[in-house]
């Protein structure tokens, strides 16, 4: 374990020595951020939906005293949104496809020394494969997390209206009262830790891939469940931190 | 020339390379022979500085390689090309892309058309001149290995390494890529080194060959002395192949029929 972090650490090292030069890591870094970003806003646009529209109606559910006013729902679905569900789920949906792409990718780049080709050229690998897949990361999942919580809202609000569980101008005074900006920079904390971890332990898992087809698998498949992993524990920390 | 002094490596205390010695000269195919799991590949990734020696130094023109500044070992890489065993092409990029890409990474001076200009001359030269806006899934074993010769020479190496460039070819294709190293070999006068177990290779391009045994030089000498080399840990290697014991015997059932087969032209590739 501890050995692992110390190659960690050395592997994050590596990326910032010798870097290869701006105009080549920046033109990097935009292809990653389609590939990170745009190719993710589908799916991220999907679930945020679905987990709004079922967070209203499960809080209506569970809301059922005359005394609580019905505006209540959209707040508790604007704060859970904004303080955890669009940061945290969005994330670990991101370690599910952009973790395993960015492991399976290096995976395969290593196995079949296309990594050898580029050392054998003096160019460090590490800096030109790695670094603009983090830095892609960080520029990428805030963004993601932002619509995420503006489809989270949303869809609650369509659910709430559409079953009739809430009107909507209740559910628009619940999302307005009480808001606190500072959650909003919260939540943005929380993505770019996020990112770094899943692209960094995923970058980690895929550059060291030893072996053939069997262990790029394996690679992806420990890269995502280290990812979760390591979101859970920061998203705790986080919190315990910074709220 | 490439000097190799003394190197040695060993895996969790199991000696793969048992103080090799040896000299790699400018200007010809020097090839290092050898059965499986004879440390050829271990002693080749020592050479390009993807493996350090556990002992011995390696020198590129007299500049020592093995343990020397970063900026010094980044120098002598950037003068490297070299043909992995399996390509090792970039499948994200065309054959064009791929040939350009050192060009792009290590040459930042050349304008785009003089990078062109370059890309057409490698890719003409090894017989893709049309074969640019392919991906590397489309296209045979024998054209990835030509792309990857195409990408070593690309940026003006000064040391071409070709890690079994054989493996996977037929026999026709073989022949066709080992000419093309020897060629370009001989055209720019630079310092080849081919890992083959290939005798044809040692045959056709074997300027100097260098046989090495369990981790350890046994013998070196060229392409016209192989064949009477008194090593028997040699001769086993070479009379080994199956199809040079079925030739000796067609030969001698035969009486010198072989040489009449081997005087057919083969037909192109």
């Amino acid at each position: 374990m501890v050995k692992t972090f110390g190659s960690f650490l050395i592997f994050m090292q590596s990326m910032l020595v010798r870097k290869e030069r701006f105009a080549v890591l920046w033109k990097r870094t935009i292809d990653e951020c389609v590939l990170i970003g745009t190719d993710s806003v589908f799916i991220v646009s999907v679930v945020a939906a679905f987990i709004g529209a079922v967070t209203c109606v499960q809080i209506s559910y569970n809301l059922i005293s005359p005394l609580i006013p019905k505006s209540t729902i959209g707040y508790m679905v604007r704060e859970m949104t904004i303080l955890e569900l669009a940061p945290t789920i969005t994330s670990i949906v991101l370690a599910g496809k952009v973790g395993s792409s960015i492991a399976g990718g290096l995976g395969t780049m290593r196995i079949t020394e296309q990594v050898s080709a580029l050392e054998v050229m003096g160019i460090n690998s590490a800096s030109y494969l790695v670094l603009p897949r983090i830095v892609a990361s960080i520029l990428m999942f805030p963004l993601l997390v932002i619509l995420a919580m503006l489809l989270s809202i949303l869809g609650g609000y369509l659910a709430g209206t559409l079953t009739g569980a809430i009107s909507a101008s209740e559910y628009i005074e619940g999302i307005r009262s009480d808001f606190i900006p500072y959650n909003i920079t919260f939540a943005i904390i929380k993505s770019i830790v996020f990112a770094f971890l899943v692209s960094s332990i995923s970058a980690f898992k895929g550059y060291y891939t030893e072996g053939g087809a069997l262990e790029v698998g394996a690679a992806s498949t420990g890269a995502v469940t280290n990812s979760i992993i390591a979101i859970l524990l920061a998203d705790f920390v986080l919190a315990a931190i910074l709220l | 020339m490439i000097e190799i002094h003394n190197v040695q490596k060993a895996f969790n205390g199991n000696a793969v390379l048992k103080g090799i010695n040896c000299t790699f000269e400018t200007g010809k195919c020097n090839l290092l022979l050898g059965g499986s799991g004879t440390g050829k590949s271990v002693l080749l990734q020592c050479i390009v500085g993807l493996m350090k020696p556990d002992l011995g130094s390696i020198t590129f023109d007299g500049t020592v390689f093995t343990n020397n500044k970063v900026d010094i070992r980044q120098e002598i890489r950037r003068k490297i090309g070299m043909l992995f065993q399996g390509s090792a092409l970039f499948d994200s990029m065309t054959v064009y892309e791929n040939t350009e890409f050192p060009l792009k990474m290590l040459t930042p001076e050349m304008s785009k058309e003089e990078r062109r200009d370059r890309v057409e001359f490698c890719l003409k030269r090894v017989g893709l001149e049309n074969a640019g806006n392919k991906m590397p899934s489309e296209i045979s074993g024998g054209m990835k290995k030509r792309v990857g010769i195409a990408r070593a020479i690309a940026p003006n190496c000064t040391y071409l390494f070709c890690d079994e460039p054989n493996s996977g070819l037929d026999p026709a294709t073989s022949i066709k890529i080992d000419e093309l190293i020897h060629e370009i070999t001989h055209e720019y006068g630079i310092t080849t080194v081919v890992i083959t177990h290939d005798m044809n290779s040692v045959v056709e391009i074997g300027d100097h060959i260098i046989f090495l045994h369990k981790g350890e030089k046994l013998w070196d000498g060229n392409k016209d002395q192989i064949l009477t080399a008194k090593v028997p840990e040699l001769r086993e290697f070479i009379f080994s192949s199956s199809l040079v014991r079925a030739a000796k015997r067609v030969d001698e059932e035969s009486e010198g029929g072989l040489e009449a087969l081997a005087n057919e032209p083969l037909s192109e590739v």
